[in-house]
C-alpha cells in the first residue's frame, strides 16, 4: 500500500531526478568507452583476454573497435618500436574526440627492458597518455581495474573539456 | 647514468682480461681422410681456389674467395646434393681485421650432412647474390644488408628488411652503439614532431635512464603514486584507498545496511 508515494520534501515534490548536463554526458561516455583494437606485442594477448568471455569487457560498456573513427579510447598493448612510432601517431590523430589513451605494461610505458636504439622508451614520447598501467604483462583484471580508475576521470572532469596539447618529452 | 664509451676498438681492447683464461677451440680435423666430406672437397677444389678446409663437430667448413661464393653453391646445390640453405649472414670482424665474414650454411636432406662456405669481403666490398640458386637467400641477404651494411649484387629486391627505409647505420656492427646513435634516438621526434621539437625537449629528456625527483608529469619517477602535476616539492599527498562507488556515480546508489528494510510480513 502506497508504494509509489511522493515523497514531496525531496526534489521539489517531482519524482524526476535533478543533475547537470556534464554528468549525463559523462556518463554516457564512461559507460561506454569503446576501444581501438591495438595490440602490439604480448600485452594485447592479455587485451584480447580482457575482451573475452571470462573477464567480459562488455560489462563496462567497452566493445573492441578495428576503426580508430569508432574509437576513443586506445590501449597501447605492447612495445612500440621505432618503425611503428608514426602510425601510432597517425592512427591517435584519426579518433575522434574526445579520445583518451591507455599506456598499458611496461614497455609501453617506458621501454621496459628494451632500453635498445629499435624502441620508443615510453609512448607517451609520441601521444598523450592518461593513465599507465604497470605490469609485465599486467593480468586482465588489471586492465579492468585501469578501465574503471579511467571511468572515474572521465566522471570527473567537464564534458567539454578542450584537450591538452601534448607536452614534448 | 653511465658515460658512453665508445666501442670503436671493442675488439681490440677488451676491457677486462684474464691472464688464465683460455678461449675455448673446438677440434678440427683434417678433412682428407673423411668418408662424407673427402669427395665434396675434391669437386670444389677441382674448379675453385680453397683457402682452407677442416671438419668441425662433424660438419665441413669450407673457406673461399667471396667472388666464388655463387659458383661454390650452384656447384654444392647440383652435384653435391645440398638442397637446402638453412641459413645465411655474417660476423662483424671490422674492427679485428678490417672485414665481413659472410657464412652460408647448408644441409643435405638426401645425404644427410651439413656443410658451412665462409668467405670474406671488405667493408666497401660487395658480394654476389644466391638468391636465385635459393629462394631463403632472398630475405636473408635482406636482412644482412640491413644489420651490416652489405651490398648484394643482382639482388632481386635489395631493400631493408628490419629497419625503416630512411634509418641510417647499420644496427648489427659492433661500432654501433646499443641505444642508438643521435640519428636512432632522435627518430620519432624527427619524423613526428620535426626537427625543430629537439630544441624543445632536450637532450637530457631523451635520456631513458633520466629520474626527476620531483616531475610528475612522467611515469618514470620514484615515489608514491600521485596525480599528474601535482606539486610534491613540499612532499607527497597521501593517496586514500578509493572505490569505483565513492563519490557518487550517476543513477548507482551504494547499498546502505541501515537504510534497508528487511521484509518479516511474507504476506505482504
Amino acid at each position: 500500500m502506497a508504494q509509489h508515494q511522493v515523497n514531496y520534501l525531496k526534489d521539489g515534490g517531482l519524482p524526476v531526478a535533478l543533475t547537470t548536463i556534464d554528468k549525463v554526458v559523462n556518463w554516457g561516455r564512461s559507460n561506454s568507452l569503446w576501444a581501438l583494437t591495438y595490440g602490439l606485442a604480448c600485452c594485447g594477448i592479455e587485451m584480447m583476454a580482457s575482451g573475452a568471455s571470462r573477464y567480459d569487457f562488455d560489462r563496462f560498456g567497452t566493445i573492441f573497435r578495428a576503426s580508430p573513427r569508432q574509437a576513443e579510447l586506445m590501449i597501447v598493448a605492447g612495445t612500440l618500436t621505432k618503425k611503428h612510432a608514426e602510425f601510432i601517431r597517425r592512427l591517435y590523430d584519426q579518433m575522434t574526440e574526445p579520445k583518451w589513451v591507455i599506456s598499458m605494461g611496461s614497455c609501453a610505458n617506458t621501454g621496459g627492458m628494451f632500453n635498445t636504439y629499435a624502441t620508443v622508451q615510453g609512448v607517451d614520447r609520441v601521444i598523450p597518455v592518461d593513465l599507465y598501467l604497470p605490469g609485465c604483462a599486467p593480468r586482465p583484471e588489471t586492465l579492468q581495474y585501469a578501465v574503471m580508475l579511467l571511468q572515474q576521470k572521465i566522471r570527473r572532469e567537464s564534458a567539454n573539456k578542450s584537450q591538452k596539447p601534448k607536452r614534448l618529452m | 647514468m653511465r658515460t658512453y664509451t665508445p666501442k670503436d676498438n671493442v675488439q681490440k681492447k677488451p676491457y677486462y682480461t684474464d691472464r688464465y683464461w683460455v678461449a675455448p677451440q673446438v677440434a678440427k680435423s683434417d678433412v682428407s681422410e673423411d668418408a662424407v666430406f673427402a669427395a665434396d672437397l675434391e669437386a670444389i677444389k677441382a674448379k675453385y681456389e680453397v683457402l682452407d678446409a677442416y671438419i668441425q663437430l662433424g660438419q665441413m667448413v669450407v673457406v673461399i674467395n667471396a667472388a666464388d661464393n655463387y659458383g661454390v653453391i650452384e656447384l654444392l646445390k647440383n652435384e653435391g646434393e645440398y638442397n637446402q640453405l638453412s641459413e645465411l649472414s655474417a660476423i662483424d670482424w671490422l674492427a679485428a681485421e678490417g672485414k665481413f665474414e659472410v657464412f652460408y650454411q647448408m644441409l643435405s636432406m638426401s645425404k644427410r650432412k651439413r656443410l658451412r662456405v665462409k668467405c670474406k669481403i671488405g667493408e666497401k666490398e660487395s658480394i654476389e647474390s644466391v638468391e636465385k640458386l635459393f629462394r631463403s637467400a632472398d630475405w636473408s641477404e635482406r636482412e644482412m644488408y640491413d644489420m651490416f651494411g652489405i651490398a648484394i649484387n643482382n639482388h632481386p629486391y635489395m631493400k631493408r628488411i628490419l629497419m625503416p627505409d630512411d634509418w641510417e647505420g647499420y644496427p648489427l656492427r659492433k661500432t654501433y652503439p646499443l641505444q642508438g646513435d643521435e640519428f636512432a634516438q632522435w627518430y620519432e621526434v624527427d619524423k613526428i614532431f620535426g626537427k625543430e621539437a629537439r630544441d624543445i625537449i632536450g637532450p637530457e629528456n631523451r635520456d631513458s635512464a633520466r629520474v626527476d625527483r620531483y616531475d610528475t608529469e612522467r611515469f618514470a619517477r620514484l615515489g608514491h603514486e600521485v596525480p599528474r602535476g601535482t606539486d610534491i616539492s613540499q612532499g607527497e599527498p597521501d593517496t586514500p584507498l578509493v572505490y569505483q562507488e565513492e563519490g557518487g556515480v550517476f543513477m548507482i546508489d551504494k547499498f546502505n545496511a541501515e537504510k534497508s528494510v528487511v521484509i518479516s510480513d511474507r504476506d505482504r
